[in-house]
């Protein structure tokens, strides 16, 4: 009985692991999915940590939400209120996902800054992370953007009079403002090109930027890892030797010459 | 050389290369000229059919020549090389990095052309052939002399309901025996949001002109004043509180068969005087709300598209 548990039991972990190693063998994906899973943290991380991961996640679900909402909506100022309210009133859980859209963006930039804020006190933006820190930036204005260019979609008269005013706060920038205003308005009025300029940039331009710099981030995450918080009683870049208690059998990074006794543990040196 | 003479039975399997010629570029350009001439003229077309031939002939006439066993013309020998000088090394431009230099050209060439042309159609249209249509705003009979009368029109009426836009128009009465109107746009000088007259509106009533429908209201208003950020304009359209920067904007008028018809709008600094009399300090274009048209502020706008 044991023995045809067994015997089951490689089945079914072939049939799961076959297709991976197939996977694996063409293009080292699995390896690199392992790798950014299992890579090295500091010991001392805590929620903050999460944030950053918490704002990607965001973003993950306005990308969704706002792709479903895009087979619904229509573009153009003589429907769009109207596709807005069916999508709102008529359809099947439209409701939702319109507000998971509409509030998730909120959620989004609350988000952004509150782990703009945990890497500014953390200090975790100082070398070399630095790089990491400007394109953070370009994310955050860009997530700017989309709260601004999505304002105007609803088309009622919050979204219509807001964006006025927002286009022609842009008007006021000197030398290039009244540029930029007229590109944004699509002309010197606001017209029918207006809104699927919005339309346009909302969900096919900036997204796809966001994308590319949200993706260049966390590979710069990767590449230098995470940071201790300030607190913490190792100093960066510290060279960490592996402790195996014996008494517990974990194994914890401590600093070089401040392990505990050495009849209480095995002093393991890395691998080379 | 000396490898093939001591071991002369390698030669057979050994690849054979046709001796290099420059035809195949000819004949290339020989077949282009035929397909261009079915294009433009068949006179190309007959041109192009005697290139190919004879360049074909002279291709094939070069390629078959180890056949035919005709020798391979000599090659001039190559020159003699003085020795460089041990540690100092020539610049040579060799064959790879033409090619490397070539691809970088190309590639940029390519992503020029497709790349221009593009930028130009994202950016241009909403800059260039920019023009305010003219409205037709009603017979005259519809302003009576001396009073304001908002007037909501469309201005593109193809665009539909987004090109609403509001005027309010006062007849001024014969000026030099010619009717004189004053038009002040309701488009805030501060930051464009719908400036609203300080009065009592009277019914609004739709008067049917030669394009769209135009709704006119009769009012009497003190002045004009923004729900948006408290900015206060007189009757004349001239700032007297709040944040906007100059005064309201104005429309230029045309009378055209006994209609009064809108035409473009125009940025105003300032106005002295009332109604008829007024001397308007104006400016070319409508420039977007809140840029300065004068004073030390101006100079922040030098280019206005």
């Amino acid at each position: 009985m044991a023995r045809t548990r067994s015997k089951r039991r490689q089945q079914l972990e072939q049939l799961v692991t076959y297709p991976l190693d197939w996977v694996e063998e063409r293009s080292g994906f699995v390896g690199a999915v392992k790798y950014f899973l299992f890579r090295k943290v500091p010991h001392d991380t805590n929620w903050f940590h999460t944030l950053g991961s918490a704002t990607l996640t965001a973003f993950i679900v306005q990308l969704v939400t706002g792709v479903i909402l895009a087979f619904y909506y229509k573009p153009s100022p003589n429907e769009a209120y109207d596709s807005i309210q069916m999508i709102t009133n008529d359809l099947t859980l439209g409701w939702l996902v319109r507000g998971m859209h509409r509030w998730g963006a909120s959620v989004f930039i609350i988000l952004l800054f509150l782990h703009m804020g945990r890497v500014f006190l953390f200090g975790a933006y100082k070398y070399p992370r630095e790089l990491n820190w400007l394109l953070g930036v370009l994310i955050l204005a860009l997530a700017m953007l989309e709260g601004f260019t999505g304002y105007l979609l609803p088309w009622d008269q919050t979204s219509y009079w807001a964006t006025v005013v927002g286009i022609n706060l842009n008007a006021t920038a000197p030398f290039a403002g009244p540029f930029i205003s007229d590109f944004l308005r699509g002309g010197q009025e606001i017209g029918t090109n207006t809104l699927s300029i919005f339309y346009s940039t909302h969900m096919l331009l900036i997204p796809g930027a966001l994308i590319g710099l949200i993706t260049l981030h966390i590979y710069l995450v990767i590449r230098l890892g995470v940071t201790s918080p300030p607190w913490s009683e190792h100093p960066a870049g510290e060279e960490r030797v592996e402790v195996v208690t014996a008494k517990r059998g974990l194994v914890e990074p401590r600093p070089r010459g401040n392990g505990p006794a050495a009849d209480e543990v095995v002093m393991r040196q890395p691998e080379p | 050389m000396a490898d093939e003479l001591e071991r002369p039975e390698h030669r057979e399997s050994e690849p054979h290369l046709p001796s290099p010629t420059i035809w195949p570029f000819a004949f290339a350009g020989a077949v282009a000229l035929i397909l261009l001439g079915l294009i433009v003229s068949l006179t190309i077309t007959a041109i192009g059919v005697v290139l190919a031939v004879v360049f074909g002939f002279l291709w094939i006439r070069d390629v078959t020549r180890d056949l035919r066993g005709e020798p391979e013309p000599v090659e001039a020998p190559a020159p003699v090389v003085v020795e460089e000088e041990e540690g100092v090394e020539s610049e040579r431009y060799t064959r790879s990095k033409f090619l490397e230099a070539s691809t970088l050209g190309i590639g940029a060439a390519i992503g020029g052309i497709v790349t221009v042309p593009v930028l130009g159609f994202a950016v241009l249209p909403a800059f260039v052939n920019q023009e305010y249509p003219e409205v037709d705003l009603g017979a005259l009979d519809n302003y009576p002399e001396g009073d304001w009368v908002i007037a909501t029109f469309t201005s593109v009426p193809e665009d539909g309901p987004v090109s609403r836009r509001t005027a309010f128009v006062r007849n001024n009465g014969l000026r030099n025996q010619v009717p004189s109107f004053t038009i002040i746009s309701n488009r805030c000088a501060h930051l464009g949001c719908p400036t609203q007259p300080q009065g009592p509106p009277g019914e609004p009533a739709d008067v049917e002109t030669s394009a769209m429908p135009v709704t006119l209201t009769s009012t009497q208003p003190s002045g004009f004043g923004c729900p948006c950020h408290g900015g206060a304009y007189d009757i004349e359209g001239n700032r007297t509180a709040g944040p906007p920067v100059r005064a309201l904007d104005r429309y230029e008028y045309s009378i055209l068969n006994g209609s009064l018809v809108l035409g473009k709008p125009y940025s105003v600094g300032h106005v002295e005087g009332q109604g008829a009399d007024a001397t308007i300090f104006r400016y070319d274009e409508a420039v977007d709300p809140g840029v300065h048209v004068d004073g030390p502020e101006q100079i922040l706008y030098p280019y206005v598209p």
